[in-house]
């Protein structure tokens, strides 16, 4: 079989529970190398997805491969080529971190030459070392999810699945995490993670942002901050910060108004015609402005503003 | 199939179960425990029952009579009273099963050659004690009457005709009438059921509780390497259970072995595969550790101890529960164990236990690998 270009190929996925649908007709290629993030809240299906892709649950319909393999008809060659970090932490917590990295590497049939030098390697990589004899249940969350991701590449996969591999970790571990995942993908993996931290999903080659099931844009995490946002962003701190809100929702131009962090980000079509008449709104509703400039919008910015459903800012647009 | 994925997966198994207190004390402690249990503290022998004994007549005849019950194993005189209320109280308390009366003429109708009845009363709670205590009773006073018929025809100048026809009676199998080498093979049956499907019924239900199972079934490891990787450890220390309990057995309640070893481990073998699946499958059926366990006891240990013939003799049970045993593998398992221990039946006459052991063997066997699917769904 000739090596497929591309690492994973979606084609018209879904999958239904019930009613109610997961996965909503997805279309993805990722090349093979890349860090692929899949971005979007709980509930948005990044897990059944990437399920799906390794060959967990059946697909409803449409059409997934795995290194050149399809998931639905041969998920056995899938399993031989993937490495998968399910969400929950789910190594074996009463073995001690030796025999955990044993026991991948025997149901990945690592070969017996290869064996030590391999598990070596991922204590090496994971940073376990000296600690092979603990148990696993009383490492901390950094060192768990580390080894799980040893416990994933035993075999050397082509393709990892990632499954948000850093919820519950400290943003440190989590640093280090990536720069994990970094190290993979020069040696050529892909890397295919999901995540909800909006500043993880910088450290991917390109993302697609997930919402209801449906993909609701792909890019560079560049492309996506400069093409995907509909309108321009508004920075605005000022004093009381509910009143403003509250009253710029509806105010006439405003396309979406939300509070990050002590300050407003306010959508609107036109950065520099907007700021005058949104001084003299918030004037006029008794809200004291200490600053008010033009930004480039973050992820959450683009991700907030392709999944918000537009109430009345937009209907009320010129 | 994989041997390196197959050992990786019993090499884990093995692991959780020596860092598991609970399984491990379930393998080594129970078989034991269970062994002195059912060798000691159940006893369906009947020795040395409490009597109490009213003699109104007091008489040299009246004390005969009674010693004769005393020089039987079966009777122990406990305490004579000089009243039938007496009696009444120390059966109703339990202190006595039996009450025994002499009535006041009881040596002066003797000596008249006239007939006199001995009353007997039978605390019958349990019927089968009852039964047997009133068939012991009833032997000891026609052994006293024989007697003084005997001497009564001699001080006539008369001889008795010798008795016609007599019964030779010879206990086989079980000489000593030890009610302990009856129960105790069939202990083997209740320590397996445990093993086989209390503890695997566990190991499936315990992945998926864990979410462990969603990691396992992400490698290539096969459905079918999984299953026969867990069970393998649990074979293994089944037969080594069944191994400990026949030594005990044999050694130390002197329990007669006659038939072959072989047999013995292949029969064992064969139920052992038996529970094994149905754990297994029961496990993958539950998903939950608590349900899959009751189910477990409830298919398994239950019949185990009620329905295989192990303390209750399935021949005195109603029709429709002896037609039920036959749908529990225990049952043929607990046969095969009486005969190849009491009878040391040659395996060629044990066919008709061990083929339908074999059938549900195999059946279980296929229902378990069938159930289960690397899907998480």
């Amino acid at each position: 079989m000739p090596e497929p270009a591309n690492s994973v190929v979606i084609e018209n996925l879904v999958k239904r529970f019930g009613d109610f649908v997961a996965v909503d007709h997805l279309n993805l290629a990722v090349g093979k190398g890349e860090v692929f993030g899949f971005l979007g809240p709980n509930g948005a299906g990044k897990s059944t997805t990437i399920r799906m892709l390794c060959g967990l649950i059946r697909p409803t319909s449409g059409r997934a491969q795995v290194a050149g393999f399809d998931v639905g008809r041969n998920p056995e060659s899938v399993r031989q080529n993937i490495g998968y970090m399910s969400q929950k932490f789910s190594l074996y917590n009463d073995l001690k971190v030796i025999e955990n990295l044993r026991l991948f590497a025997g149901l990945y049939s690592v070969p017996s030459a290869k064996l030590k030098d391999r598990i070596e390697w991922a204590i090496e990589m994971a940073n376990l070392k000296g600690q092979e004899n603990l148990i696993t249940g009383t490492l901390p969350g950094g060192w768990k999810q580390r080894l799980a991701l040893g416990c994933a590449v035993l075999h050397q996969p082509p393709i990892l699945f990632l499954d948000e591999p850093t919820s519950g970790v400290d943003p440190i571990s989590r640093r280090e995490f990536w720069d994990l995942i970094q190290h993979m993908a020069e040696a050529g993996v892909t890397v295919f993670v999901t995540t909800h931290y909006m500043e993880e999903a910088e450290y991917c080659n390109r993302l697609a942002l997930i919402f209801r099931g449906k993909m609701v844009a792909l890019g560079t995490p560049g492309e996506l901050k400069r093409d995907s946002m509909k309108g321009e962003l508004l920075l605005i701190e000022c004093d009381p910060l509910g009143t403003a809100v509250e009253a710029l929702q509806s105010a006439p131009g405003v396309m979406d108004a939300a509070v990050f962090g002590n300050a407003l980000h306010l959508v609107v079509q036109d950065a520099a015609a907007a700021e005058p008449r949104i001084k003299e709104f918030l004037h006029n509703h008794n809200v004291s402005i200490s600053r008010i400039e033009k930004i480039r919008p973050t992820l959450e910015d683009v991700f907030v503003s392709l999944t918000t459903t537009r109430g009345p800012a937009q209907e009320s647009k010129p | 199939m994989s041997l390196t994925r197959l050992l990786a997966v019993a090499r884990k198994e093995v692991l959780q179960i020596i860092r598991d207190t609970r399984s491990l004390a379930i393998v080594v402690v129970m078989p034991v425990t269970l062994m002195l249990l059912f060798g000691y503290g159940v006893n369906l022998d009947l020795k040395e029952l409490p009597v109490y004994v009213c003699d109104q007549d007091g008489s040299q005849q009246s004390q005969d009579l009674l010693k004769r019950f005393q020089s039987t194993k079966y009777f122990e005189i406990v305490r004579v009273v000089d009243n039938v209320p007496a009696i009444e109280h120390a059966l109703d308390s339990g202190e006595a099963k039996m009450g025994i009366v002499i009535p006041w003429n009881f040596s002066q109708r003797l000596s008249q050659g006239g007939s006199v009845q001995v009353q007997a009363i039978v605390d019958a709670t349990d019927d089968n004690t009852a039964n047997v205590l009133m068939g012991y009773a009833q032997g000891v006073v026609q052994g006293y009457s024989t007697g003084i018929q005997v001497a009564w025809l001699q001080a006539h100048g008369l001889t008795l005709q010798p008795v016609p026809i007599n019964v030779a009676t010879r206990t086989w199998y079980n000489e000593d009438l030890e009610s302990s080498a009856f129960i105790i093979p069939g202990v083997l049956a209740l320590v397996m059921s445990v093993i086989g499907a209390f503890l695997t019924s566990l190991t499936i239900a315990r992945e998926w509780e864990r979410g462990s199972m969603e990691q396992l079934i992400s490698t290539p490891v096969t459905a079918m390497e999984i299953m026969l990787g867990k069970l393998a450890p649990y074979f293994v220390l089944g037969m080594i259970d069944v191994a400990v309990c026949a030594v005990l057995a044999i050694a130390w309640f002197h329990v007669p072995f006659r038939g072959s070893y072989m047999t013995l481990a292949f029969s064992s073998a064969l139920f052992l595969v038996t529970v094994l699946s149905l754990g297994f499958f029961i496990s993958v059926v539950a998903k939950s550790q608590l349900a899959a366990s009751q189910i477990a006891l409830i298919i398994t240990f239950l019949p185990a101890f009620l329905l295989s013939g192990f303390l209750f003799s399935i021949e005195q049970m109603p029709v429709v529960l002896q037609g039920i045993t036959y749908l529990f593998p225990a049952r043929y398992y607990v046969t095969l164990l009486k005969k190849i221990f009491l009878k040391g039946t040659p395996a060629a006459m044990l066919t008709a236990d061990l083929l339908p052991l074999a059938g549900f063997t195999v059946v279980l066997a296929l229902v378990a690998t069938r159930s289960f699917h690397k899907r998480l769904e």
